[in-house]
């Protein structure tokens, strides 16, 4: 049988493991079984993983572990992977302060879709995302899954500061800034939380492969999250996957 | 005070270990010098470990006041070290500092960039398990960014006595010239597919040139367009040291030090580990060409580099440096300036 995935050198310090060439749900669960096998292997000589949407870039010491070890490696992992681990993973509840001056485009939005505000924010927090693959910046997700009905193009002229927290969309994709940075995306609202905080001992919040999950808060309580984060009290709250897939469906 | 007090910054002068690896799936970059070999060396002249943290020099040096005794050594691209204004200073060798000298870099002459390490190592915090600077992310090294007048970088004191470091230094036939025109030895692929034959046949067969755009993030070349068979955007995967990426204008971008963890270029080539300290030691206007070689040839090509390594570190041992002398020598009346290095022989 032809294998339904591919390996392949990414220069002498990297492999890249290719399992399609679109962005699904099913494909990038592959990604994140392969890497989970990895780590609990331990293998020496495997440096550290990159999963993106459909393939897993592993980084090696080629003085440690030669190429074929290691591509065989891989090959028993996704031959045997396919369904005895199950990735669960986790929701990340990530409360957004929507519209106003945190959200300064979110009436743009509901304009070009011909929807009220409500119904924007209704449908903004009515589906958990995927987090497919962090990048970009530290700790900037990647996320999938979000209702076509609320797309929005990039701005014209994108900003030259967006604050960190920003919740913004573009096109068919959402997703939540980690720093200070400029961008182009319409801003809808803004989280308290700190997706990337240098002084935590955990600096990103969040780990591809999980979910997150809006939730609408209104000012007030931002002031009070917000105040939490800064005195490094706050948790960020998360509901656990269940076996069996336990939870809402992602369509 | 153990510290270095930046007196001219010189152009861009960052803190650098050998990166921040372990947290690229969460979009960190990695930094870390440019030129690992250089990196590596320095530290190995003075004591420390190979992946301590130093000052890595771009172009133009700066020059640094030491406020103790220290013990340092210079490598990299020749900037024409001088103690105190006057006496040139040796590279590739451990040096003996004291308090109140003043080390002055001038300007790459071949080359880019130049590394000081001093012994004990600087101490900076670390963050995210490493001393490396990302200026981008304005974490790591001096306060997340290259260093300015009147900054002061402490540095730790030495296990190793300066006796015991004194007289290191790496034989001529060890250390690396830096060409204007290099070639770079490239495994193909991943996306080798994406482009045309003739695509392929050209980005092997020009010569490009290091653009205004070069930096610790990566190197845009100019020359031959390189021809895609469709399109130049996949879908978003990761990016690693030395990727060539090739976006839909056609010319070639290495990705460095700082480059992003992913994108969503296709990437025609990945240069060899052991290649990457050429391109760190690239400026505007240098040239280079790709050469092909598969993935075990470059690991061979690896593991001769760390063999000639270790055998830099048994020289320490065996052979120190104890003076250097200019002489003149006149041959059959023709005037010869001549260097000489006496070498004590240990056994």
């Amino acid at each position: 049988m032809d294998k339904d995935y591919t390996i392949k050198p990414s220069g002498d310090c990297a492999l890249l493991i290719e399992f399609g060439n679109e962005i699904s749900e099913e494909v990038n669960k592959r990604v994140a079984i392969l890497k989970a096998c990895i780590e609990e292997a331990q293998i020496a000589g495997i440096v550290e993983c990159i999963p993106t949407y459909r393939s897993l870039s592993v980084l090696y010491k080629p003085c440690e572990i030669a190429f074929d070890d290691l591509k065989k490696k891989m090959e028993a992992f996704i031959e045997n992977a396919g369904l005895s681990t199950e990735a669960l993973g986790k929701v990340y509840i990530v409360p957004v302060c929507y519209g106003g001056e945190y959200g300064p485009d979110l009436q743009n939005v509901g304009a070009m879709n011909k929807m009220e505000i409500e119904e924007v924010i209704a449908t903004h927090v009515s589906v958990d995302y995927r987090i497919y693959m962090i990048g970009f910046t530290p700790g900037f997700p990647y996320l999938g899954g979000m209702s076509q009905s609320i797309a929005s193009p990039r701005l014209k002229k994108p900003r030259t500061k967006i604050y960190a927290g920003s919740v913004g969309i573009a096109g068919e994709q959402t997703g939540i800034y980690p720093i200070d940075s400029p961008g182009g995306w319409q801003i809808i609202g803004r989280t308290p939380l700190k997706l990337f905080d240098i002084n935590r001992e955990d600096p990103i919040l969040i780990e591809a492969g999980n979910y997150i999950r809006f939730v609408e808060i209104d000012l007030e309580e931002y002031r009070r999250i917000e105040k939490e984060v800064e005195e490094g009290i706050y948790t960020c709250k998360t509901e656990i996957i269940l076996p069996g897939g336990g939870k809402n469906d992602f369509h | 005070m153990t510290s270095i007090r930046v007196i001219k910054p010189g152009m861009y002068t960052t803190i650098q270990d050998l990166g921040r690896s372990g947290y690229q799936e969460y979009g960190m970059p990695v930094s870390g010098s440019m030129d690992h070999f250089a990196h590596r060396i320095a530290n190995l002249l003075v004591g420390n470990d190979q992946d301590e943290a130093l000052l890595e020099m771009t172009l133009m040096g700066g020059t640094y006041l030491f406020e103790e005794d220290a013990v340092i050594a210079i490598t990299g691209a020749n900037m024409k070290p001088k103690l105190n204004g006057e006496k040139d200073i040796g590279m590739w060798r451990s040096v003996s500092l004291k308090k109140g000298d003043k080390l002055i870099f001038g300007a790459a002459k071949e080359g880019c960039r130049t590394y000081l390490a001093v012994a004990g190592g600087l101490d900076v915090p670390l963050v995210m398990g490493s001393k490396s600077t990302y200026a981008r992310g304005r974490l790591g090294g001096f306060k997340g960014r290259q260093l300015m007048k009147d900054d002061q970088v402490s540095f730790n004191q030495s296990r190793i006595s300066g006796q015991d470091l004194k007289g290191r230094f790496v034989q001529a036939g060890s250390i690396p010239t830096y060409e204007t025109a290099v070639e770079l030895r490239v495994v193909l692929g991943p996306q080798e597919d994406s482009f045309t034959k003739e695509g392929i046949a050209d980005f092997f067969s020009s010569s490009y040139k290091v653009s205004k755009d070069f930096d610790r993030m990566g190197y845009r070349l100019e020359g031959k367009k390189v021809e895609h068979e469709a399109s130049a955007d996949i879908i978003s995967d990761g990016i690693v040291r030395g990727a060539v990426q090739v976006p839909g204008h056609g010319n070639p971008i290495i990705m460095m030090a700082d480059c992003q963890t992913t994108g969503g270029y296709t990437k025609i080539a990945h240069v060899i580990s052991t290649d990457l300290w050429k391109i760190a030691q690239l400026k505007t206007g240098d040239r280079i060409r790709f050469k092909a070689v598969d993935v075990y040839e470059a690991h061979e090509i690896l593991k001769e580099k760390e063999k000639g390594i270790i055998e830099i570190i048994e020289g320490f041992h065996c052979k120190r440096l104890k003076e250097d002398k200019d002489l003149r020598l006149s041959i059959n009346s023709k005037l010869f300036q001549v260097k000489v290095n006496e070498v004590e022989i240990c056994e």
